[in-house]
């Protein structure tokens, strides 16, 4: 369009830069303190520009641990590593084979099933926190992986998604199906599940990031120091009560607790966003 | 009500790929002109130039004698009627239409005599409080053409503004249309790919092909005088025929192939200025192939298709490769494989460079 | 929506929707039932007796001023995040989308924040406003501001709602882009022609267009307040100093956990959950009445 407002134009930009270097600014900053060592981290002001203690303290915290009490920060990631897959497969599997369930059979209780599904919509975990714990240890599944991952898959986000993807495949696709003779499961993983792939992938997407960013729920349900995810390991030894945290330390482990989400966002762009579009709907 | 002028309007995109090779031309105050085209060819690119929707990268476009390059789409004094209406949809019909008027302050008064003026000639009168969610497709259409008229500008644009409704109601509204400018006398640029909404609708044409306006001129100049072999296939249905020939001697003929190892001579009416040998397009209209006893034109049928009031014949003449289309009034028995002659009148031939493809002229 | 066509099967239905069932009802519906029959409990301690008293502990709640003091704190607070978080992403979008070069460089750049865990977020923020060590609070002081959460309990509501807002604008970004993107461009081009300048294109046309997006995302931040800030609190200030960052969710868990008090957190997690239901219908009901173009 013919504008003669080249003003606005150098407005939209300068406002869209100042908003990334606010949003980047933290993680900037966290960065830069995992890169020093102790000693510049007790003086303020702390530094704007990376210190040379980079590979050192990666690979101190990666092998030996935050500090002489804990467990390589290697093996938090690989107990969120197993957390956040298993809650997006997991999700993912028992989801799919529910909505196909919902969409493409009648059977009595069928809606009941499905408005039971959907009310767990509504309720995050950390409403119900207490009495799922609960359960959970009364079911001896406390400082397990499958107590960690398997409440979290309960919530019905992406029985929702294959839902609605469900309804929009032609029904002209499982009419040709049973003509040529396939079954419903021959059907299922022939035809839906190849066409299902994208949605597969987003939502793989989303729940991973779900999974690895688990505060509350692993806090709770591990005690045992060896199945401590990342992310709340991150929170609790911020908050230890009698000593002043190892900042550059501290905030390696931070990074190192952002890098698997970020990079899935940042590399896997498309998926993501289209992932968080159609699970809102 | 102001002239409209092009000169030599030019658009480059930034990866240096020109899309408009430069137009010019002059609109009387008052015309309709149509720019007509197939996909591509940047027609409305260039409306959308004279629009102030996209910048001119080279030449001019002047609105009565105001140079508007610069000028942003509201300081023009020009309304648009979109392909799909751009109705703003959580308003009323009314405030469609008002919205121009009230972002100018004209008062009140002012604004709904204008509405309701250009809702009376529109038969929008019932619908004024609807959204266009509520309306068909033919009257979403009047709605944006009252947004305009309402405007009062000097120049009205459409872009391709009957391509979304049913071949009837395009009928109707091209007429509508045509009366409404003709009522209201607001010099008009209209964009459109089909060249019986061209031809119907315009005083004067633009054929476009592929960024250069290939012709200028009244619809009966195109279609009589077709100044490429593009324009001569473009205007018209079906569309011409055209055939392998060469100039005759005395370049005052045309030579085709004939059947067996003979050939067929046909007559001009005036001496073309190529010279004897000369290979040519020649072009026939099929609607020009008149049946004959002794027409020099011996026609082999391959299909005859009939349409009720014409019937088209799909055939070929003697040796020649191509294959044409002969179109004859009323319903004419013709089976596959039957043989007629047809003549054609002098003045109805027309010679084209094989090359080029331009028109030859007479000497 | 119903298929038209569907496999005759007897058992495999069930089958199939027997682990999601499973999982639903023993990590859903029975904590949930859980909930509510606690809350109806008065339980000893140390579990050793339990007395039924009927709504005694919503009672209580209702007449306990600290309970009051985190509902009026917990809508303040999601309201503030809710239109802060809103209006900074909005203007950002608006930005990028008139941006045509580099808009795509700039969504990257703006969306990753919605990776970082929200417990993170707020171990970064408080790193950047540590009151020794923080960058902002160093620089705070160089300006005369003395900032330190730790002690003073509206900065440390500040500071949690700028955490909580910062890792939510991604999130509302996208949205709001994606929303803007599908406003076809003839109806701005329309208006431009109309008259209107860019102020008013925005206002008259754009903004009423996105409105239900804005409603949309406005729920979704609300319940993001309420829920999904638990990790900012619990990494910045475990719902302190002194209660003054006492969101409702923390203290359901305070309660329940630390404090021992099931029978209360019990009754406050029914309460929350019937505002999340009221809340999640009415996002439902309004997502409905989206205009169609």
């Amino acid at each position: 369009m013919v504008e003669n407002r080249p003003w606005l134009t150098f407005f939209s930009h300068l406002t869209v830069i100042v908003g990334v270097l606010v949003i980047a600014f933290p993680i900037w900053v966290t960065f830069v303190a995992s890169t020093h060592d102790q000693v510049t981290m007790l003086h303020s002001p702390i530094p704007l520009l990376p210190g040379s203690h980079l590979i050192e303290n990666y690979t101190k915290i990666l092998t030996q641990g935050y500090n002489a009490k804990s467990m390589p920060v290697l093996g938090m990631m690989m107990n969120s590593m197993i957390m956040a897959l298993g809650v997006a497969i997991g999700k993912i599997l028992i989801s799919i084979i529910s909505a196909f369930a919902i969409v493409y059979f009648r059977f009595p209780l069928r809606m009941l099933c499905f408005w039971a599904i959907f009310v767990t919509l509504m309720l995050p975990v950390e409403v119900r926190i207490v009495p799922t714990y609960g359960v959970v240890a009364n079911l001896g599944m406390v400082d397990t992986y499958p107590g960690l991952i398997i409440p979290l898959i309960a919530s019905a986000t992406a029985t929702f998604l294959f839902r609605q993807f469900f309804l929009s495949v032609p029904d002209e696709l499982a009419e040709a199906a049973r003509v040529d003779g396939a079954g419903p499961l021959r059907f299922f993983r022939d035809i839906l599940l190849p066409m299902s792939r994208t949605s597969i992938a987003a939502l793989f997407v989303i729940q991973f990031i779900y999974g690895w960013n688990q505060y509350l729920w692993p806090l709770l349900i591990t005690t045992k120091e060896s199945f401590y995810t990342i992310v709340m390991n991150v929170s609790r030894q911020a908050n230890i009560q009698d000593s002043a945290p190892q900042w550059n330390l501290l905030m390696a482990m931070a990074m190192l607790a952002m890098l698997p989400p970020v990079a899935v966002v940042v590399f896997m762009q498309r998926l993501f966003v289209r992932g968080l579009v159609e699970t809102e709907k | 009500m102001a002239q409209v002028h092009l000169r030599g309007v030019q658009k480059t995109y930034d990866n240096k790929v020109d899309v408009i090779h430069g137009i010019d031309m002059e609109i009387a105050d008052g015309e309709f002109i149509v720019i007509v085209g197939p996909s591509g060819c940047g027609k409305s690119t260039l409306l959308r130039m004279v629009a102030g929707l996209e910048k001119i990268t080279g030449g001019e476009v002047a609105i009565g004698d105001r140079v508007v390059n610069k000028l942003e789409p509201k300081d023009r004094d020009i309304a648009m009627v979109f392909q799909n209406y751009a109705l703003y949809p959580h308003m009323s019909v009314y405030a469609n239409m008002a919205y121009g008027l009230k972002i100018r302050k004209l008062s009140k008064e002012e604004i709904d005599g204008r509405v309701r003026k250009a809702a009376k000639m529109l038969e929008l009168e019932k619908l004024l409080d609807r959204t266009p969610r509520q309306l068909s497709g033919g009257q979403r259409q009047r709605v944006a053409m009252g947004r305009a008229l309402v405007r009062e500008p000097s120049v009205f644009l459409f872009d391709e503004p009957l391509s979304n409704l049913d071949a009837k109601l395009r009928v109707q509204m091209r007429l509508e249309i045509k009366r409404l400018q003709r009522e209201l006398g607001v010099t008009s640029v209209y964009v459109t790919h089909d060249q019986v909404e061209a031809m119907t609708l315009a005083d004067r044409l633009i054929v476009m092909n592929a960024g250069v306006a290939e012709q200028i001129g009244t619809p009966m100049d195109v279609y009589e005088r077709p100044s490429s072999v593009f324009v001569a296939g473009f205007i018209g249905s079906p569309a011409m025929n055209f055939l392998a020939a060469k100039v005759g001697e005395d370049s005052r003929t045309v030579d085709l192939a004939g059947t067996g190892s003979g050939k067929v001579t046909l007559l001009l009416a005036q001496a073309t200025t190529a010279a004897p040998g000369t290979p040519i397009a020649l072009g026939i209209r099929p609607e020009h192939l008149l049946p004959s006893s002794d027409g020099p034109l011996e026609f082999d049928i391959e299909m005859a298709e009939p349409l009720g009031a014409d019937t088209l014949l799909h055939g070929r003449f003697g040796a020649a490769r191509e294959l044409v289309t002969v179109r004859e009034g009323g319903n004419v028995q013709a089976k596959s494989g039957e043989k007629r002659r047809f003549s054609v009148g002098t003045t109805r031939l027309h010679l084209f460079d094989s090359q080029t493809g331009k028109r030859i002229a007479d000497a | 929506m119903e298929k038209r066509v569907t496999f005759n099967e007897r058992l495999l239905p069930y089958l199939l929707i027997a682990p999601q069932m499973a999982i639903t009802l023993v990590f859903f519906f029975w904590p949930s039932g859980q909930a509510i029959r606690q809350s109806l409990l008065l339980e000893d301690a140390f579990g050793g007796s339990t007395k039924f008293v009927w709504f005694d502990n919503f009672t209580a709640l209702f007449s306990d001023p600290a309970y009051f003091a985190s509902v009026r704190l917990t809508l303040v607070f999601s309201a503030l995040v809710a239109t802060l978080g809103l209006a900074v992403s909005l203007l950002l979008a608006v930005m990028a989308d008139r941006v045509i070069r580099g808009a795509s460089v700039y969504k990257t750049f703006l969306i990753w924040p919605y990776a970082v865990a929200p417990a993170v977020a707020g171990v970064l923020w408080g790193f950047l406003f540590n009151p020794s060590v923080g960058l902002v609070t160093w620089m705070l002081r160089g300006v005369g501001v003395d900032f330190n959460y730790v002690i003073d309990g509206n900065q440390a509501l500040l500071l949690i709602i700028v955490a909580s807002v910062w890792n939510q604008v991604s999130y509302n970004f996208l949205f709001f882009l994606a929303g803007l993107q599908s406003i076809p461009k003839s109806l701005i081009e329309a208006a431009a022609i109309d008259g209107a300048g860019p102020g008013k294109r925005f206002w008259d046309i754009v903004f009423p267009l996105l409105s239900p997006t804005a409603f949309f995302l406005l729920v979704v931040n609300i319940i993001y307040a309420f829920f999904g800030t638990f990790g900012v609190v619990g990494s910045l200030t475990q719902g302190g100093p002194a209660r003054a960052t006492e969101i409702l969710v923390w203290k359901v868990y305070n309660d329940g956990f630390r404090g021992q008090d099931l029978g209360s957190s019990s009754a406050q997690s029914v309460i929350l959950m019937l505002a999340v239901i009221l809340l999640t219908v009415a996002q439902f009901r309004f997502i409905e009445r989206r205009v169609h173009y």
